[in-house]
């Protein structure tokens, strides 16, 4: 009986630990930085001639928000000419933005880019740049214009796709950025 | 010690004087913990030589008694022998209590098996010890998955959540050893945390009527009990160790209890399981490798009539969940689920690499109980609660190894529970409890927090009373309040804010904001009543009928309130709703029994009407930079769900017999008079079993489980943007698969190999013939088949 009695002594004990628990304490937490996001892709198109930059940029940043990422396209691009492409993925979330394109780079052989087109426009991409291993990445491509037309540029990204492989198709992996862009030619 | 108390006996018996001898003495014999009547005692009258058997309802009688003081000495197999002293100077009714323990050793279970242990009037299902051994490697949600009317929601198949009459997650309460799970119970992919390698018997209540529990169990209750312990001067123990060849791992775990005749006992215990991947028939399933532990240890006292006792339990899961589910938007989604195998299929390996689920859970209680003479049983509990929860998923740079979740959900009840057994015509259990609940995001992860860091208050008070009206028919009633109050710290989106009005509904508890996130500081009250009402009629001594309404009241759950963002494991944005009130369900159930040793079954149709049933469904899709996604949102619905649970058994010859089970439900949207996603589809089990005591307790059994096709669901497909072809295709994610049939065979067998030593073996073959499926409840299906053939054997060792 007396085992019992301290027994329940324990047990009142453990209420008062229970209720000073109860006593709160308000530290405001702290917001967190989202550290991978992308919202930004900018994918800025030189002519090798020499002349006005293009740039076809899709930017969201409220991330996974209800807001819709914002496309644009500075302009035009001109016909049978060739453009040196280059592609620059920022996480603006934080300030400064943070620049994901070189964790890309880093992570190389991880990560591939794919230009795609609707067969209406008449673009192709080539001289992608490459990995560690030889195998396309894509952060710097070449684009050439065709005849006039208009149609759509697909851009993707994707993580750990199989390398190396013959396109999208047969990549894997899973889809990082999958931006589409409105182009003309003319 | 036999012999020494008769001969007190003899020495205090009385002479009968030789006057009226035509007094009888009857009653019943109970067993004190849990009031179940004892058949089988043997009761004499020291001295008279007189004696007499208790009948399967507990009941004896003497008669013929004189008038004078009697001592009875009581025996039972399971007991220890008491002796009581009786006044006789009339007919007298007098019930003796005795404690009562299953005998562990040999496992020798009580015929009598008394239903209403938790509740009266709602039938209730049982899982005994001896069946669980034969699922020493399982998931809790794996065994209840055996009952009828209760199936399981899957992510892979490590994380096994049970499903009761259609309805999962906040909806069914886990009662762990006398402790309510705190476990995060909330997520679709989050399993209950325990190892069943630690409970000694479960307990399926299908309803809310246990009140004593909870008052918000839409779905049900499952309660799990650790073994009883023998009062008396004894050690024992036993190991059981199990290999199987789908994982190609194995499970060890191990008991050792000990307890005098004082009642004082102490029980240790411990476990391990590690698998690695495992293969459906065709492929591996790269990435689903488990690795479990466990340890647990018990102490106490547990006197005549009171008694103490303390637990502990740790428990850690490190589950990998399959590679080729992590995918990144719906384009990835169609490629997936297109493809027909998964994308990703790796070596077998033993390693567990993200995605995956780390989960720790620490449980601690301290319970006491004392018999109040003329008041009933009055018990005080405390239990400490912490469940800490990682999720890794597929990350960049830095991050790689880092946790994409982590939540560690903290818990403290207090309980005070009186069970006032003390007469036969009216029984009143009452309680009260209060919780405290903190939860604690940390920020480290660079994710937004999946759910905020709170603190929630809960006080319950509730009190379920029963009356005999005659011998056959009982009448149970109860009532519960329930008050939560949630303080939690939530960042949310400023766009989110906006878009969801919440700027103008809700301006005053902003507190902070760091650019496009705002900090606000929901306060939130919840006021719950439930209810049950039943009956409990015996037609006679082989059909008896229960019915049972009850109400149960349930306050959304975090994630129902809180959840705003991309679910990475399930490739889809959810969103919840800071103005749900709380779900309300009716569900009223008969169930119609029939006991008998060759032909018994149940039958239990039931119909539950859920009031504000909280949802989530998909709603639209949202473009982001990772292309569209899926965005689901919580909603407030009526909802009814119509079922009805079958079992049966048929007996043929002593040594052969047969089991039937059939369960169906159908639910359904009633404002928008639409299928419900998730429903069980209609499945039935059915068993052939051969037993032979004779030759080495041989049990074979083979088992055929059909699973139908569920051709009532809601059509949630969309469209993606398909950037290889410059195309929109459909994403099916409603269809359901096709219905299929698995055959499994078990068999196992008793060697005494020692005076106290006993050897059990077994072997299991699951999914006999290597049958292609998948199951519609397992989230993982649009990219795997579920598991192929399994070969398991098994080998308990009692000593």
């Amino acid at each position: 009986m007396k085992k019992f009695k301290i027994s329940i002594l324990a047990v009142m004990a453990m209420t008062a630990t229970f209720i000073t628990g109860c006593s709160s304490d308000d530290d405001a937490p702290a917001p967190v930085n989202e550290e991978e996001v992308i919202t930004t892709l900018t994918a800025t198109l030189t002519p090798v001639g020499g002349g006005a930059a293009i740039t076809l940029q899709s930017r969201d940043l409220d991330g996974d928000g209800p807001d819709a990422p914002v496309i644009t396209v500075s302009g035009n691009l001109a016909a049978s000419t060739t453009y040196n492409g280059a592609i620059v993925l920022l996480n603006e979330t934080e300030t400064p933005a943070e620049n994901i394109t070189l964790e890309v780079e880093e992570e190389d052989d991880e990560h591939q880019f794919f230009f795609t087109t609707t067969t209406s426009l008449n673009i192709t991409t080539a001289n992608l740049n490459l990995d560690g291993n030889g195998n396309p990445l894509g952060t710097t491509f070449d684009v050439t214009t065709g005849a006039a037309s208009t149609g759509s540029y697909t851009i993707t990204l994707r993580h750990e796709p199989t390398k190396p492989n013959t396109g999208l198709s047969d990549a894997g992996g899973e889809t990082d950025i999958s931006v589409t862009f409105p182009v003309t030619i003319q | 010690m036999r012999t020494y108390l008769f001969m007190l006996l003899l020495c205090s018996s009385m002479v009968a004087q030789n006057e009226t001898c035509n007094y009888a003495l009857s009653g019943k014999i109970i067993d004190l913990h849990d009031n179940s009547v004892l058949p089988g005692a043997t009761l004499i009258i020291a001295g008279l030589e007189k004696a007499t058997t208790s009948d399967f309802d507990g009941k004896y009688t003497f008669s013929n008694l004189c008038e004078g003081t009697y001592t009875i000495q009581i025996s039972h197999p399971n007991c220890e022998v008491k002796a009581y002293k009786v006044k006789v100077s009339g007919n007298l009714e007098r019930n003796f209590k005795l404690e009562h323990h299953l005998e562990e050793l040999n496992a020798i279970t009580l015929s009598a098996e008394v239903f209403g242990n938790k509740t009266k009037t709602i039938f209730e299902q049982k899982i005994t010890e001896k069946q669980l051994d034969r699922f020493s490697n399982s998931s809790l949600g794996d065994i209840l998955n055996t009952m009828s009317g209760v199936s399981s929601l899957n992510t892979g198949n490590a994380v096994v959540k049970p499903i009761i009459n259609g309805v999962h997650s906040s909806r069914i309460v886990v009662m762990n050893n006398g402790v309510r799970m705190e476990d995060q119970e909330w997520g679709a992919e989050h399993a209950p945390s325990i190892d069943v390698n630690t409970i000694g018997n479960i307990t399926v209540i299908k309803g809310a009527g246990a009140l004593k529990y909870s008052g918000d169990a839409v779905g049900g209750v499952i309660v799990t009990e650790a073994s009883k312990i023998p009062v008396k001067d004894t050690i024992y123990g036993k190991t059981h160790v199990t290999a199987a060849t789908n994982g190609r791992g194995g499970n060890i775990t191990s008991t050792l209890t000990k307890s005098y005749k004082n009642g004082w006992y102490g029980s240790l215990q411990g476990s391990m399981k590690r698998f690695g991947d495992y293969e459906s028939p065709d492929y591996i399933l790269s990435n689903t490798g488990v690795f479990e532990r466990s340890i647990s240890a018990r102490i106490g006292v547990n006197r005549f009539d009171y008694g103490v006792e303390a637990y502990y339990s740790f428990f850690k899961n490190e589950i990998g969940i399959l590679r080729a589910s992590h995918i990144g938007g719906a384009s990835d989604q169609v490629r997936a689920i297109n493809s027909g195998i998964p994308l990703i299929i790796n070596d077998f390996t033993y390693e567990i690499d993200a995605p995956k689920q780390d989960v720790t859970h620490h449980l601690f209680k301290i319970r006491a109980f004392k018999n109040i003479k003329n008041l009933g049983k009055l018990t005080l509990q405390y239990d400490f609660q912490q469940n800490e929860r990682l999720e890794f998923d597929i990350r960049r740079g830095d991050d790689a190894n880092k946790a994409s979740l982590d939540l560690a959900l903290n818990s403290q009840t207090i309980r005070l529970d009186l069970d006032t057994n003390n007469t036969d015509l009216f029984n009143l259990k009452t309680g009260v409890m209060a919780q405290y609940q903190k939860n604690v995001a940390d920020p480290s992860t660079g994710v937004r927090r999946l759910i905020p860091d709170y603190k929630r208050f809960n006080f319950g008070i509730y009190g379920v009373a029963d009356f005999s009206i005659t011998d056959n028919f009982l009448v149970e009633v109860g009532g519960r309040f329930d008050y939560f109050n949630i303080d939690a710290q939530k960042f949310y989106k400023s766009s989110f804010w906006e878009e969801r009005n919440y700027d103008e509904l809700f301006p005053e508890i902003v507190v902070d904001v760091f650019g496009n996130q705002i900090l606000t500081n929901p306060k939130l009250n919840y006021s719950n009543v439930s209810a049950t009402i039943g009956t409990r009629y015996t037609i006679n001594d082989d059909y008896t009928l229960f019915a049972n309404y009850s109400l149960a009241s349930r306050a959304p759950n975090p994630s129902e309130l809180f959840s705003e963002g991309l679910h990475h494991s399930a490739s889809r944005i959810e969103l919840g709703d800071l103005r749900f009130d709380s779900e309300n369900a009716h569900k009223m159930s008969i169930t119609l029994q029939k006991k008998g040793s060759t032909f018994g079954f149940s039958v239990n149709p039931y119909i539950n009407f859920i009031n504000d049933f909280m949802i989530i469904e998909p709603t639209e899709i949202r473009q982001t930079i990772r292309g569209n996604f899926q965005v689901w949102e919580y909603r407030q619905t009526n909802a009814r769900l119509l079922g009805l649970d079958i079992d049966a058994s048929l007996t043929f010859t002593k040594n052969l017999s047969f089991f039937h089970q059939f369960s169906l439900v159908k639910g359904y949207d009633r404002t928008l008079d639409l299928p419900l996603i998730d429903m069980p589809p209609v499945n039935t089990t059915n068993g052939l079993v051969y037993k032979n005591e004779e030759l080495k307790n041989l049990r074979i059994e083979l088992q055929s489980e059909y699973t139908f096709r569920q051709n009532e669901f809601p059509d949630n497909n969309f469209e993606a943007f398909i950037p290889e072809t410059n195309t929109l295709e459909l994403v099916d994610v409603s269809t359901p698969p096709d219905a299929y049939h698995l055959l499994h065979l078990h068999t196992n067998a008793d060697f005494n190999i020692g005076k106290k030593t006993m050897l059990n073996v077994g072997v299991s073959i699951s999914n006999l013939f290597d049958t292609n499926y998948r199951n519609y409840l397992n989230r993982l299906r649009y990219y795997a088949d579920d598991l192929g053939r399994n070969i398991s054997i098994n080998l308990k060792i009692s000593y």
